[in-house]
């Protein structure tokens, strides 16, 4: 029992850390309808930048604001410099030049940096407390839990409360219209994809401490699970990449525990499996005929 | 006084196959213009070129005088040229509020002034009142069309571009919307080029009617004139 609460405690948080990265991956589709395959090589250059920005100031958070402004520039950077430039109408071309970018950016991160893995300290204890003989969450473990939750309560607010928000879920819906509007369609489109390079960054820089270190694959796992997510949730559905990443994270940390580390990965690919039968388009997802 | 929206000399298309030939038109302020003419005749092609959603091969599109040619889309919105764009215009993914939250966004400062203005809308489209938080495309094709227009006039244009907004509706309902565009047109000065296949209803409300015959102007009359003559009516527009 002390166990299957300790390991649904800590499946929360890092299931709240998948969701965020989901939930990046749901910014980009509703921005640019493409799975961004490169996410994760660009949150990994992030978490780069904030380990040597941390190294060289000492401060955790001067790396924080590092990864989220370098996760940000750089996803703008791919929109503005590849991605608007392939064809659109069908997602191929855009996944195959995300997939192009993988290999160059782990490629250069190995050539510079190598295949070791360099431990990052995490901001705060990462022994769990103790409450009546059960372990469990550790301080940076709810360290996770209310940033990922904050920034998920900011990005409702973002989309959902403000005018900005309004103009960037009016783009992706309907692009010709918007514009007719008065919207700056390609400008919104290059803010979605810097605000989902800077929440995947956060994500990737939120999990590394956990993990065995910073190396050019830190963030590949993450990806795969939120991806995981982001077809279980439907990508266009925001509440179901939250869901989705809790129940994710806690069926890892459940299998994990119970059945061992190797099964894990196995566990995801079944529930992924599961889910592609029966609801191809996602839990969440919503059937829409969409305007020009 | 200069035209509020003056065309001059506009070929869209290919050489040798214009969709629009060497177009000129002018509209004065506070003009209603009824633009008539078959399937393919040019009126959508000539609303996507005034708006700049189609790049034309020559030619130049002027607001008050001031040219827009070299303005994207999204500039001549903000400066007053407003169009609603032929059937699925309404983004079906957000609230009737939100569209029209979407309208108000540069012409009303501050989010008290655009709830004042949405509000004045419902007051304007009653029956939008009482869907405010349906989505899109929960919308009757009447709803639609109201939601479309209601839009449009929150931004306060200069100038509106409509684009068969009559297409799949109810006669009452092309009614009603008609109506409405005469009154906004007379209350307050708003110079209107209304592209539609019903011509009756079009003509109704206009000042003057223009009919395209591939892609040149082949009539340019008053809309009483072009509703009476019978030789005129059959010629072009096939009734």
């Amino acid at each position: 029992m002390d166990r299957l609460v300790f390991l649904l405690a800590t499946g929360l948080a890092r299931g709240l850390v998948v969701a965020l990265f989901a939930l990046s991956l749901v910014i980009v589709w509703r921005a640019a309808r493409l799975v961004n395959f490169a996410q994760a090589a660009v949150a990994t250059v992030a978490v780069f930048a904030a380990f040597a920005v941390t190294g060289a100031t000492g401060s955790f958070w001067a790396g924080l604001g590092a990864a989220l402004v370098s996760g940000a520039a750089l996803n703008a950077a791919v929109e503005r410099g590849l991605m608007r430039r392939v064809p659109s109408g069908s997602p191929l071309p855009g996944m195959i030049v995300a997939i192009g970018l993988v290999m160059v950016l782990q490629s250069a991160l190995g050539i510079a940096f190598g295949p070791r893995h360099r431990p990052m300290a995490a901001p705060f204890d990462e022994r769990p407390f103790v409450v009546g003989g059960v372990p469990l969450l550790s301080p940076y473990d709810l360290f996770v839990l209310i940033v990922a939750l904050a920034v998920v309560g900011l990005l409702a607010w973002l989309f959902n409360g403000t005018s900005l928000g309004l103009q960037l879920r009016a783009s992706a819906a309907a692009p010709e219209v918007s514009r007719l509007l008065g919207v700056r369609v390609p400008r919104m489109v290059t803010l979605g994809w810097a605000l989902s390079g800077a929440v995947a960054a956060l994500a990737a820089l939120l999990l590394v401490p956990t993990e065995l270190g910073l190396n050019a694959h830190s963030a590949d796992l993450l990806f795969v699970h939120a991806f995981t997510v982001a077809v279980l949730g439907g990508l266009d559905s925001p509440t179901g990449a939250l869901l989705g990443g809790i129940a994710v994270g806690v069926l890892v940390s459940l299998v994990t525990g119970y059945l061992g580390a190797g099964v894990a990965p196995l566990a995801v690919l079944a529930l992924l499996t599961l889910v592609l039968l029966v609801r191809p388009g996602g839990i969440f997802a919503t059937a829409q005929v969409r305007a020009a | 006084m200069s035209p509020a929206l003056a065309v001059e000399a506009l070929t869209v298309g290919y050489a040798g196959t214009p969709v629009l030939d060497d177009l000129a038109l002018a509209v004065a302020p506070g003009e209603v213009v009824a633009l008539l003419g078959a399937n393919g005749a040019g009126k959508t092609t000539l609303l996507r070129a005034l708006s700049g959603l189609t790049a034309p091969r020559t030619g130049r599109v002027l607001l008050d005088g001031a040219d827009l040619t070299a303005l994207s889309v999204e500039d001549r919105a903000r400066r007053g040229l407003a169009q609603v764009p032929e059937g699925r215009s309404v983004v079906t993914e957000l609230t009737v509020d939100e569209n029209l939250r979407l309208g108000a966004l540069w012409c009303h400062p501050g989010r008290a002034a655009r709830r004042a203005a949405v509000a004045r809308t419902y007051d304007l489209f009653e029956p939008l009142a009482r869907r405010r938080s349906s989505l899109g495309h929960q919308l009757s094709g009447g709803e639609r069309q109201m939601l479309a227009l209601g839009r449009a006039l929150l931004a306060r244009p200069r100038v509106l571009l409509l684009d068969e907004p009559s297409l799949g509706l109810a006669p009452r309902v092309v009614a009603q919307l008609m109506g409405v565009l005469r009154t906004t047109a007379r209350e307050t000065g708003l110079t209107v080029l209304l592209a539609e296949q019903n011509v009756t209803s079009a003509l109704s409300i206009a000042d003057r009617g223009v009919v395209l015959s591939l892609g040149a102007v082949v009539v340019d009359a008053p809309a009483t004139e072009l509703a009476g003559d019978p030789a005129l009516r059959h010629a072009y527009l096939g009734f």
